[in-house]
């Protein structure tokens, strides 16, 4: 026990006193950046998909628009997203000679991925809403676009909420690959605290308790959403 | 006002309107009976293509919206439809649900008038034969005022004005029917359809929707009426369509339909309906 209270000190000593908690507070900003732009971006992503997936198929151009989605969902879901997040940084940005930040290829392909996640998500969301909905917009003559963006996607995204609460909190579990690509995050903090008292125990520690308090606190914010949204409900 | 030419639908093997030739005039309030599963929701849905026809035309102001051509949005503002189970817009309160659709078309409109002047001035200033720029007399802000004062002024009419800034599922059931037939009043149309729209009502609230919808029939609206409730189609219709498999079997007056129906399936189908009534 003795040792223990001896390692939180030199843990301590490097994380307060000789400012390892900026890295940390930098890594959960990161962490936070990556996830919230993954997750706004994943809902626009998601939410074409989705449109275009349960749109009717009789035209030429939706059939192809499904055909492209559907491999793009095949490719996202079926490969690891740290392999991904390689083929981004190290195959893709060399080829078109583009300069991005680690940072920024993060948030895009974690937006990318969670795109395609989402889809799946929103497409069940709107199978969910009344198709008698969607009639009555067309009737009074609104397009399909302007009748699935105004009536039937808030509703769908209304029965979604907790599920893509869901999807936030897998994106900030998953931000711990993203220092493959040189990206910092709490795990690149912890493991900087941890090299340089050669003392890995108490880092990791830490960082797993604030994993846990971080997805716990967004669960719980879910929860509140959610709740407020079934009392609106009632009220309304 | 709207002819409908051998019109037919096709569910994969399934005919369900098998070639239906008639006419809507101008100012008919159209009742169409007929045993459940006969097509009459069909009929109606493919006169505005909600469902896409498989066969024949349908002339509506003289164009063939059923031609997958035209661009049917814009005819259907022209024809309202109310439905069985009212579909009100859940996500939108009351006003909202009135407004949208006007606000948007009028905003659309007017997006479209902005774009095609900007090209046009652009071309003015390279032509001296200088082509008249659209004339533009409104503004977003002015199309939401005026469309707020229209809604206002429907709830008024049916004594809903308190439930403006309510969402549909507080309201009783011929509320939200009352409100979605002023909902499709607000697009200013020239002919409302309406598909049973007293059949997802409790008793008590079948008279208040029929009140609203005699009112509009009396003001001179065009109107094609699926319904079950006989003594309403006999008060309120001029002529009443008779169909069963697909087809129209009979059509007449109210009167001659009611008291002297010629062939042996509309009395068949009236002596069931009017014995349980
Ligand atoms: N989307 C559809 N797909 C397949 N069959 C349908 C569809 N809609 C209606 N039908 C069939 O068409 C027939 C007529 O239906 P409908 O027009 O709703 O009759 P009604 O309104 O007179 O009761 C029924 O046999 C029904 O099963
Ligand atoms: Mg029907």
């Amino acid at each position: 026990m003795g040792s223990f209270a001896k390692k939180v000190e030199k843990f301590w000593e490097v994380f307060y006193e000789h400012g390892g908690y900026t890295r940390v507070l930098t890594g959960l900003r990161n962490t936070f950046y990556i996830a919230v732009a993954g997750l706004v971006i994943g809902i626009i992503i998601g939410t074409i998909i989705a449109i275009i997936a349960v749109s009717p198929k009789y035209k030429r151009l939706p059939r192809i628009l499904n055909r492209i989605c559907r491999l793009y969902v095949g490719f996202f879901r079926g490969s690891p997203m740290v392999v991904q997040l390689l083929l981004f940084y190290f195959v893709l940005l060399p080829l078109f000679g583009s300069r991005m930040t680690p940072l920024s290829v993060c948030m895009l392909v974690f937006g990318l991925n969670s795109g395609a996640y989402v889809s799946e998500i929103m497409r069940g969301g709107i199978m969910s809403v009344d198709p008698g909905q969607m009639e009555a917009a067309r009737a009074l003559g609104l397009s399909y676009w302007v009748s699935m963006l105004k009536v039937v996607v808030p509703q769908a995204v209304k029965n979604i909420i907790p599920t893509l609460g869901n999807e936030f909190i897998v994106l900030i579990k998953e931000t711990s690959i993203v220092s493959f690509v040189g990206a910092s995050d709490l795990y690149v903090a912890f493991s900087y605290i941890g090299s340089n008292t050669y003392e890995f125990m108490v880092p990791y520690l830490v960082m797993a308790l604030i994993y846990i308090v971080l997805v716990a606190i967004i669960a719980l914010i879910v929860k509140m959403i959610e709740r407020s949204l079934r009392k609106s409900d009632r009220r309304n | 006002m709207i002819d409908v030419i051998d019109l037919r639908k096709r569910y994969g093997d399934l005919e369900v309107l098998k070639g239906i030739t008639t006419t809507i005039r101008e100012c008919e309030k159209v009742v169409i009976i007929g045993p459940s599963g006969s097509g009459k929701s069909t009929f109606l849905r493919c006169l505005n293509c909600l469902e896409d026809p498989t066969g024949g035309e349908i002339i509506f102001e003289g164009v063939n919206i059923a031609d997958m051509r035209v661009d049917i949005n814009i005819h259907r503002r022209r024809m309202g439809m109310v439905f069985q189970q009212f579909n009100l817009f859940n996500n939108k309160n009351v006003i909202e649900n009135i407004m949208l659709a006007p606000v948007y078309i009028r905003t659309q409109e007017l997006r479209a008038k902005k774009i095609k002047n900007f090209f046009i001035r652009i071309r003015n200033l390279f032509t001296s034969n200088k082509k008249e720029l659209y004339e533009i007399n409104t503004t977003k802000a002015k199309i939401i005022e005026e469309a707020k004062e229209q809604a206002l002024k429907l709830l008024r009419r049916i004594g809903l004005e308190d439930k403006a800034y309510v969402y549909p599922s507080t309201l009783s059931g011929g509320q939200k029917q009352r409100i979605a037939i002023i909902r499709s009043l607000a697009m200013n149309p020239k002919v409302i359809l309406f598909d049973e729209p007293t059949s997802a009502l409790d008793p008590e609230m079948v008279g208040e929707v029929l009140d609203l919808i005699k009112q509009l029939a009396d003001e001179g609206m065009t109107m094609v009426i699926v319904t079950h409730e006989m003594g309403f189609a006999r008060k309120v219709a001029t002529r009443v369509l008779f169909m069963d498999e697909g087809q129209i079997v009979e059509e007449n007056t109210p009167e001659e339909l009611f008291s002297n129906p010629k062939h042996p399936r509309t009395k068949e189908f009236l002596s069931k309906v009017l014995s349980v009534h």
